[in-house]
């Protein structure tokens, strides 16, 4: 493969165009502040990246099955709610964590039965639990949850080492392993091939129903999972956990490359994603902006990002059509 | 009547009040190419689904090669060998052509169907062949298949149906979307097909085009059958009055 082709196959990636605004923002912010690319900054941005980016991931992998999912934000409070519950209940961490993914599993379970058996659209059916599991959180915590265990040991998951949190390298297994799933395993080809065109997968004797089913679940347990994460590091829970998150972690999957329509899509991108809206949020408040304007510029982000994936995209195509003649 | 290969009996369908599909008895022969005809809601679809897997039918049976054959999902009908290629192409155009060549039946270097490593050097090696031996110039089964024009779409839905040994070939309106000269490159492909002993069958609006690839044109109206005949003994006239 020489240089030219290498190139042409970066620009074939969904998360070509995210990576390339990271590299100029990077560098873009760095001229702008002079404190942005220091220890102690990167070290503050970093923090909640795991937290969001396994938010992103979930979304994107859902989305590129041709689902949506809005409800991620109140699973990332319900399902730790229900672990520190049962922990205050006296039963052991990993059991309580268990309890929690379940709880996690369900709500993906009951979005994939009200979409696939009900036949209601996923933006309205991840709706509904959006308010419903929000809801949940706060009724079963009775308003005031109780205070998490102050002793605990959480060194294996939100542990620093150096610059990072252990949940760094928690994350990079996870994105890891779901990016092998996706690329090098049927089931992963199943997964593009039913958001691409799903009467076409399901004709070629794909159990489309089932490949859903699985990104709604999955979605949901990282969502979960994640919630976790950022209680574990901030050591307490309120009911408010994960507001408005849902919006976030679908910029990002969007900024990301993930097609709404389906069928395009990468944990990287979901990951880049991440990094860029805390990027932009860190240099609004490095550069001393009034912070209000950190959603108008994560606002504008996502359509310049999209309407830029789409001109990458379609750069990608043109190069190839005419290599093809 | 000697080797039968898919018998059909009674074949019927309905869908609450309405009858879609009433009583169809049908044989094809080893090596045939039927073209099946009938104006919109004559039957023709219906029929086709039931054997592809689409639909399942209220009652009657299918035979293939003997053996009873029961077919409940698009998978059973192509486990069984029989493959469809529709009017819509099956595929993913995001997708490689590689990757639609085997989507459903991917090559496994590991594991379980649902749970498998992909074993990409195969799937490559042999969609590569599989194009080739169609006859199709495409150099890179790599690229994806939304590059492809149309026709060429409709020659890797064909390369991959004879490359999982499909006994029965059905052709769903393969032309419908198609320009005239890819048109009649897809009337090649069956025609080839044809040549190699493949029983097809092949469903089209253009007569011309069913009389041009038959050996058997059989007619339908109103969920009935209301031809059988040998391509040799009608013409496109003839033919037009049996549906209308």
């Amino acid at each position: 493969m020489n240089l030219m082709d290498r190139l042409r196959s970066l620009l074939n990636l969904p998360e070509a165009g995210a990576l390339a605004m990271l590299f100029v923002m990077v560098a873009a912010f760095t001229l702008l502040s002079p404190s942005f690319l220091t220890y102690g900054n990167i070290q503050v941005v970093l923090q909640p990246i795991p937290e969001m980016a396994l938010l992103a991931i979930g979304v994107t992998i859902l989305m590129i099955a041709g689902e949506f999912d809005l409800s991620v934000g109140s699973t990332f409070v319900l399902s730790p709610m229900v672990m520190v519950l049962v922990l205050a209940a006296g039963v052991p961490l990993p059991l309580a964590m268990l309890a929690g993914l379940v709880v996690a599993l369900a709500v993906g379970l009951v979005n994939a039965f009200v979409t696939l058996r009900i036949g209601l659209p996923s933006f309205i059916a991840t709706l509904g639990m959006l308010f419903v599991a929000r809801s949940l959180a706060v009724v079963i915590s009775g308003g005031f949850p109780p205070p998490f265990p102050r002793d605990m040991n959480l060194d294996w998951i939100v542990g620093r080492v150096d610059l990072l949190r252990v949940s760094v390298f928690w994350l990079i297994g996870i994105a890891v392993l779901l990016t092998l799933w996706l690329r090098r395993t049927d089931f992963g080809s199943w997964v593009f091939a039913t958001g691409g065109n799903v009467g076409a997968a399901r004709d070629m004797g794909v159990n489309t129903a089932l490949v859903k089913t699985v990104c709604f679940s999955l979605c949901a347990i990282l969502a979960g999972f994640a919630g976790m994460i950022q209680v574990f590091r901030l050591r307490s829970i309120t009911p408010s956990l994960g507001n408005g998150m849902e919006l976030t972690a679908i910029a990002a999957a969007v900024i990301g490359g993930a097609a709404l329509a389906g069928g395009i899509g990468s944990v990287t991108g979901a990951i880049i994603g991440a990094l860029l809206l805390a990027f932009i949020e860190n240099i609004i408040i490095l550069t001393r902006v009034d912070a209000n304007w950190f959603r108008f510029a994560v606002g504008t982000m996502i359509v310049l990002a999209v309407a830029f994936n789409t001109w990458v995209r379609h750069l990608a195509d043109t190069y190839r059509k005419r290599e093809n003649r | 009547m000697t080797d039968v290969q898919l018998q059909v009996r009674g074949l019927s369908k309905s869908y609450g009040t309405i009858t879609a599909l009433e009583g169809l008895d049908l044989d094809i022969r080893r090596g045939e190419v039927i073209g099946l005809i009938g104006d919109n809601g004559a039957g023709k679809s219906t029929f086709i689904k039931i054997l592809s897997g689409v639909h399942r039918p209220t009652s009657g049976t299918i035979h293939l090669e003997g053996r009873p054959a029961t077919i409940r999902t698009p998978r059973d009908a192509m486990l069984l060998g029989i493959e469809t290629i529709y009017q819509y192409t099956a595929m993913i155009p995001e997708m490689s052509i590689m990757r639609n060549v085997f989507i459903g039946r991917e090559l496994l270097r590991w594991g379980r169907r649902g749970f498998g490593i992909l074993d990409r050097k195969a799937m490559h090696a042999q969609s590569m062949a599989a194009i080739a031996d169609l006859g199709l110039h495409i150099r890179d089964p790599e690229a994806k298949v939304k590059e492809l024009s149309g026709g060429q779409q409709q020659g890797v839905a064909i390369a991959r149906a004879i490359h999982f040994k499909s006994k029965i070939m059905i052709f769903d309106e393969p032309t419908n979307h198609l320009s005239v000269k890819e048109t009649n490159k897809v009337l090649d492909y069956v025609k080839q097909l044809r040549d190699q002993g493949k029983t097809c069958i092949f469903i089209s609006h253009n007569l011309y085009h069913v009389h041009e690839v038959s050996d058997r044109v059989v007619a339908m109206a109103r969920g009935r059958k209301v031809a059988d005949v040998p391509r040799s003994e009608v013409d496109v006239i003839e033919m037009t009055r049996m549906i209308t």
